[in-house]
This record gives C-alpha cells, structure tokens and sequence, in this order.
C-alpha cells in the first residue's frame, strides 16, 4: 500500500476542512440570514462543483494559480514560489471543490435555528456576533460535524481535479486516488486492491459515524 | 423615571399612533383581536421588525425615525422582550439562560426572589409551561430592561395554571417597577394585568385609556365589537359558600363560582348570557335575577341590544324576536337572568 499516499491524501483533506470551517461558516451564515434579493446566485455558484465535471474546475484553477494568473501572480509575489503542482495550489483546489460539501450542511443547521431564539438573544443586548457564538453555532453542532466530515471524506477521494491541478509527484501531490490510478496503469493489481479496499473502508467509517452522530446530536438534547 | 414611549409608524397592515406615559410599574395593555397587528407593533417596538415610515421616541430618545435614517438596533433599546413561546436557550440551563444578558450572581439572586432557584440546574423542556414563563420573565428582567414587552404571556398555558400564572405575573411586573406593554386578545386578561389599556383595531388604535374604562365605555362599535365583553362591574366579594361566592355589586348580590378570590373584584358579564325575563315569572335554575328597567333598546341586525338599569347598568344581547315579544321597551320593567357560570371574576 502507497502510505506516503494515503499519509498526503489525510493531510491534505484535514487542511482542506479545517479551512472550509473557517471560511465557509460566515459564507454560511450569510447565506442562511441575508435578505438580500440576488442571494440565489451566491448559492448557485457555491452549488456549481456538485455538477462541474472536475476537469472543468481543474482547468479554471490551474488558470487562475498559473504564474500568470491573478492567484498565482498575487503569490509568486509574496512568496516567490510557484502554486501549480504544489501541496498549496492542491490545496487552493480542494477547497473550492469540496465548498458545498461544507456550507450546504452549515446553511441547513443555522436555518434550521428558530429565529425566535436568536432573536430573543439580540434583545438581551448580545451583540450578532456573540448571539452566533452562544447560540446558533452550539445549537448547529450536528450540522457543523456534518460538514467538516464531508468536506474532509470528499477530498479524501477526489482525482479529476488533483490530476489538473497537481500532477502527479510523490509525496508532494499524488494523493491516494492518483496512487491507485497509478498502479492500475503499472498493472499493479494487488496494489490498487489494498489500496482501494482501504479508502473504501475509511469512507464507510467515516460516513458511518456522520449518520450515526446526527442521529444522536439532531435528535434529542441529552436529559439534564 | 418617568417619561414616555412615543409611536408613530407604518409597516404593512400596521399603522399605529400611541404615546403610553412610562409611569413606575406600568402595565399598558396592547389589545385586539388576533390579525390586529398587536404582535407587529410590539416587534417594531422591540427593533425586530422596520417600520417603512414613520418614528419612535423613547424618554426623548429617538429610537427609529424614518426621515433621519435612525434605526437602533434591539441590543440597544434594552426592551425586555417575553416571546409566546418564551424561547428559552433549549441547550443551556436556567440559570445560564437567565444569566445570558446579566451574569450568575444577578441571575440567581432574581431566580430566588422569583422562588425558582430549585429549578437553576434544569435544562428547559425538563420544567413546566408556567415555570418556563417566569424563567423567561427573569431572563428578560435580569438584563435590566428599560421596557417589558409581553406577547400573549399566558397563551401557552393551559387554563388551569393560567389563572394562577395571571396573578403571579401581575405581582412580578408590579414588584419590577419596569413599565411594560403586554399584547393580549382575551378581555379577563386585559383586565387582571392591565392598568391602562390601548385598543387595536386593523392595524390602527382606536382607543386607549384605563382598561375598565375602555371596557366600559367603547370609543366605538369596532372597539366594543373588539373588547366583547360588555359588562365589567365592580363587586366585593361578600361570602362563600358550597362552591360559590356572593357578590355584592351596587346594592344588588350576584353569585358566581368559587375560584379563590377575595375583597375587590371585578365581574365580567357577556351581554349575550343575560337572558331577560317578565319581572315576577320564577321557575328557572339560573341564581343570578335581577329586577331593573329598561334605559335604552338598540337594534342591530337580527339582534337587540338591551341596556338595562338594575342599580347598575347593564347590557343584555338578545334576539329581536324575544324583544318584540317580551314588549322590551324604554322604562318598561324586566328581569335579567344570569347564570353562575356566566359571571367571571378578574382582581
């Protein structure tokens, strides 16, 4: 089995749901709580990797991250380094790729927080923000898991964009799907099996207890 | 501190014109019936809810004014707001709930003065209807609000422990010297909590002035139509007996059932229970028969609207037919039926 693989695929899916929590959370909030009338396009365009064949993403990507691109540009001054085929520019991508995994999750638990609640909190003179903070993100815990697991499981697997967007060097950007494709290409049959028998385990347990933790978080409050 | 809350303005249905006067204690009571409006107003009044047009002023200050682009937020109006369902915190406990916009050491120092200082540990839907109100009234009380707003405080409650829950919350606003608005669409309510009392009628005001005053004499036929209960006479509550009290109204007794209360009070008649009968003609089950003449008849519709002075006035709703027949006229003598259980008593 190709653990330097598996080892990349685990860092980079943890990264990519560590920032997904980061910046997806306000991108939900607004989402859940604007009032704005063009709010469906903002949906729409965090919905698009759902149906955007990777490649297609890929390519926008490596577009933008390119020395030429304004990403990219904006990065080879700052750091002097290049995006494209890197641990940081695959990272760039996974958090694009995997956004609605993370905030459509996110947007249906703070929706679902009854506004009345919120509410109540702002007339006890807390402030939007603290009113998220001590109510809304508490009361969305299930939602919350449920995204960070499923941003962190859909990197896990995804290859359309890696192959674009990072190539294939060891250790650096061949993550566990490329490393199977990889072996299957070298005739390498017993190989792509272990590997692929193990990233199918992963994603059952992994999916396994998303469900099973909804069902104890979302269903009812613990008994004092 | 006195002062007081100024309101004008618009949204949607609403378009209402007020000024309740923020005497100590105050209990101004926002009443209609259900799609009036009340619950908007008092939204708009707690800033969770934009008015297109218009303003409000608090103690001088301004707190929404259209035409200046002001707006306060509700975390700076301070307005205590009691939801209908109370919407407590489900994931904290009480007293983190009733610390939230506080702190622990007011907190549980109000949970004792409010003798629910057993209940700090629970978690909400661990306790009763009745006790989440009053948790949720320290909640709102513990961040020091400079108005209380209720909305339908006794909605939620079952009949039995409304009563009781009444009187509870009468003696908390009472005791919290915090003037406060309280939106209510039943008449017993408005009387038992209220002190001063505005009427909503489709969005507008249509009366305000002491509850019983109002009750007594509607501004109009919307605002009677909307109050519903036409007779609301003072009393003092004289004896009790196998389940039920004499009542001493003017120079006349009244019975009612026996529902606890004592010394003054008020009784509630609607005009549709008084049933008129020849004055002499015995032989009915009701309690309640009260010798009076006739003062005025109005028709309204298939209806006749009888106004009766038996002592003290009151109105009797009954059937054009049943005028015409008992030959129901100015001056004429009649006798006024009331059952027990037609008679409600409010302190």
């Amino acid at each position: 089995m190709d653990w330097q693989a598996i080892g990349l695929s685990v860092r980079l899916s943890l990264c990519t749901a560590a920032i997904l929590l980061l910046l997806g959370t306000p991108l939900a909030y607004w989402i859940a709580f604007s009032r704005r009338r063009w709010k469906f396009v903002v949906e729409a365009v965090v919905a698009l990797p759902l149906v955007l064949p990777p490649t297609v993403l890929g390519f926008y990507v490596l577009l933008a991250i390119g020395p030429r691109g304004p990403i990219g540009a904006l990065y080879g001054r700052l750091t002097g380094g290049l995006l494209p085929f890197s641990f940081q520019g695959l990272l760039i991508a996974s958090v694009l790729y995997s956004l609605p995994f993370t905030v459509q999750p996110l947007v249906a638990a703070f929706g679902a927080v009854d506004r009345k609640l919120i509410e109540a909190s702002w007339c006890l003179g807390a402030s939007r923000f603290t009113t998220f903070r001590r109510v809304v993100a508490p009361l969305s815990r299930s939602g919350i898991a449920t995204g960070a697991i499923l941003s962190f499981a859909h990197t896990m697997g995804e290859f359309g964009v890696v192959l674009m967007v990072g190539g294939n060097i060891a250790g650096v950007t061949r993550t566990v799907s490329i490393s199977i494709y990889d072996q299957v290409q070298a005739l390498n049959y017993r190989g792509a099996a272990e590997t692929s028998l193990f990233l199918m385990a992963f994603s059952f347990v992994v999916l396994a207890l998303t469900y099973a933790l909804q069902r104890r978080v979302g269903g009812v409050w613990p008994a004092n | 501190m006195a002062g007081e809350l100024i309101c004008d303005c618009a949204l949607r249905m609403v378009n209402a014109r007020l000024t309740i006067a923020l005497e100590h204690s105050r209990v101004t009571v926002l009443f209609g019936a259900s799609g009036a409006g009340k619950s908007t107003l008092l939204r708009i009044l707690a800033g969770l809810e934009r008015p297109s047009s218009g303003r409000i002023e608090f103690r001088g200050e301004p707190w929404f004014d259209a035409t200046r682009a002001i707006d306060l937020p509700p975390q700076r109006r301070r307005a205590g707001f009691l939801f209908q369902d109370y919407a407590l915190f489900p994931h904290l406990t009480v007293l983190e709930n009733v610390a939230y916009g506080s702190g622990r050491r007011t907190a549980a120092a109000l949970l004792e003065r409010l003798g629910i200082a057993d209940l700090s540990a629970r978690k909400p839907r661990a306790i009763s209807g009745g006790q989440q109100q009053r948790v949720a009234l320290a909640r709102a009380l513990a961040a020091g609000p400079s108005l209380l707003l209720l909305d339908e405080p006794l909605s939620a409650l079952d009949a039995a422990t409304r009563v009781r829950t009444r009187r509870e919350l009468r003696r908390i606003l009472a005791e919290s010297g915090i003037p406060s608005i309280v939106v209510t669409h039943d008449p017993t309510e408005a009387i038992a909590l209220g002190d001063w009392m505005a009427v909503m009628v489709d969005g507008a005001i249509r009366q305000m002035g002491p509850v019983r005053e109002v009750f007594r004499k509607p501004a109009d036929a919307m605002v009677a139509a909307s109050v519903g209960v036409e007779n609301v006479l003072p009393a003092q509550v004289e004896a009790r007996e196998g389940g039920l009290l004499a009542l001493q109204v003017g120079e006349r007794r009244l019975h009612c059932m026996d529902g606890g209360e004592s010394g003054s009070v008020f009784a509630c008649v609607h005009a549709e229970d008084v049933v008129l009968a020849r004055p002499g003609s015995g032989g009915s089950s009701a309690r309640n028969r009260l010798d009076g003449t006739v003062s005025s008849v109005t028709l309204e519709g298939p209806l006749a609207r009888v106004e009766l002075d038996c002592g003290f006035p009151l109105v009797a709703l009954i059937t054009a037919q049943s005028a015409a027949e008992l030959d129901v006229k100015p001056g004429e003598a009649v006798c006024a039926v009331v059952k027990t259980t037609s008679v409600h008593l409010t302190s």
